[in-house]
């Protein structure tokens, strides 16, 4: 029964993953229309709202072209598992019951996120076109150098909490938000997520004035549709993640999803707002800047976790002799090597 | 237990299904020469696209192996910290996490950080 009730529960939350990637695309073409000072689709139905179950239809009654040089296999289900990839690490999603709770969910997500790569290498390579090449060529670079800040970045969060379950993130933040005492962290981890997404300011896996579409240029009909459709549900994932990190991940309550459809708003504006980086810069952002950023808190966590700890040994054994308190407090030192050494 | 390896296995055939159904839907039978070649602006493509890359790309590739092994060894480090010494587990980690920042450090002191020459 259980077995049945998650398999369920799971299905229908990669559905409604599904349903809310489209109308994330509605949204974000509304966005960029107000931006630019002009409506965005308003014609289709109720205000343009049925406007992505349209272009959905229209994607898949395209020709699929068939590229003769392309190595077809390949081509043909890099789409597939690129889709398959962003809808298994929505699993990871930390929800109270009737779904898979991780003990690991972090590395879940890590793991997902890494694969996420070969995907989009294989798109390009196996396409067997210059633009679709370069633009293989230069996701791989950038999201693996970002991959790196990320996984420092979380596991500076992972010793804050001392565990890889995704659901303490609730238990540690019932009083305060993460991004309060984190601030500066979270806004690294906002442009990490951009840049793992490939969205604008570092779009350059599919920068279409260099590169007419980059990776996915020789993908037409469903194989672009998947694709579109794995991009904006791991653009979804990482706001989802970013509110459970960071903004109190009280996932039982409707603000948590008012929170996170903010945080997909702020990638559609950063969008919106920003022109395109240069690569070299993007490079030196990532390794210059963001990992010893990222190296210096993680050893900066490893220090605050053992001030916690050897804080609450101290609460302890106060609590067991309250009369010896103050005398800790003065001979803290030698007792915390007595420690050690009968440890 | 398997719960999350059949849900893996729904996924793949709904996934699968949707690109099958696409090219089921737009099957067209006008094939074309120019259809089927790679893009290029209008041009029959001029260079391979199999061509050998860039040696960029390729170091960046090889410091993000280094990085990624070590990023797998500090990963059991926060399980292991209720089961160990403290005292032993605070050198070994800082002293890690120093040698880490260190090695950076000196690889872009050594210029193998700089994208162009």
């Amino acid at each position: 029964m259980e077995f049945i009730l998650s398999l369920v529960g799971s299905l229908i939350l990669v559905i409604c993953v599904l349903v809310s990637v489209a109308f994330l695309t509605l949204l974000e073409r509304k966005v960029l229309g107000y931006i630019q000072i002009r409506k965005g689709p308003n014609k289709v139905g109720l205000m343009g709202i049925p406007q992505p179950f349209c272009d959905a239809i229209k994607l898949f009654t395209k020709e699929q072209t068939y590229p003769l040089l392309s190595n077809y296999i390949s081509y043909y289900f890099s789409p597939i598992f690129s889709l398959f990839i962003s809808l298994i690490a929505w699993l990871c999603i930390p929800l109270f019951i009737k779904l898979f709770s991780f003990n690991l969910g972090i590395l879940f997500f890590l793991c997902c996120t890494s694969l996420g790569v070969y995907t989009v290498m294989i798109a390009g390579w196996s396409s067997n076109s210059n633009y679709a090449l370069l633009g293989g060529l230069r996701a791989v670079a950038q999201t693996i150098s970002y991959e790196v800040s990320m996984a420092l970045i979380l596991l500076s969060f992972v010793f804050l909490i001392g565990s890889y379950n995704i659901l303490d993130f609730y238990y540690y933040q019932s009083y305060i938000w993460f991004l309060i005492f984190l601030f500066p962290i979270s806004l690294v981890w906002f442009c990490i997520c951009l840049a793992e997404t490939n969205r604008t300011p570092f779009d350059f896996a599919e920068g279409e004035s260099e590169l007419v579409s980059g990776f996915n240029i020789e993908y037409s009909s469903g194989g672009f549709a998947l694709i579109f459709m794995a991009e904006y549900a791991s653009i979804l994932f990482m706001s989802m993640l970013f509110s459970v990190i960071f903004l109190g991940c009280d996932l039982f309550s409707l603000m948590f999803y008012l929170k996170l459809t903010f945080i997909s708003f702020v990638f559609i504006w950063v969008r919106g707002t920003l022109p395109r980086f240069r690569y070299d810069k993007l490079m030196y952002l990532a390794w210059k800047s963001f990992l010893p950023f990222s190296l210096n808190y993680l050893l900066f966590f490893i220090g605050f976790k053992l001030f916690i700890i050897s804080y609450m040994w101290l609460i302890n054994f106060s609590k067991v002799n309250s009369n010896f308190y103050f005398y800790l407090m003065f001979s803290k030192h030698m007792l915390i090597q007595a420690h050690w050494l009968v440890n | 237990m398997f719960s999350i390896s059949i849900m893996m296995f729904i996924l793949i055939i709904i996934t699968s299904v949707v690109m099958a159904l696409a090219s089921i839907l737009s099957k067209k039978s006008l094939t074309d020469r120019e259809k089927c070649s790679p893009f290029e602006c209008g041009f029959d493509p001029k260079s391979s696209s199999r061509l050998p890359f860039s040696l960029r790309f390729f170091l960046i590739t090889i410091i993000f192996l280094i990085f990624d092994v070590e990023i797998a060894l500090i990963l059991p480090m926060i399980l292991i910290i209720s089961i160990s010494n403290i005292f032993m587990w605070t050198i070994t980690s800082i002293v890690f996490i120093i040698i880490l920042i260190i090695g950076l450090y000196h690889e872009w002191n050594q210029g193998m950080l700089n994208w162009s020459n």
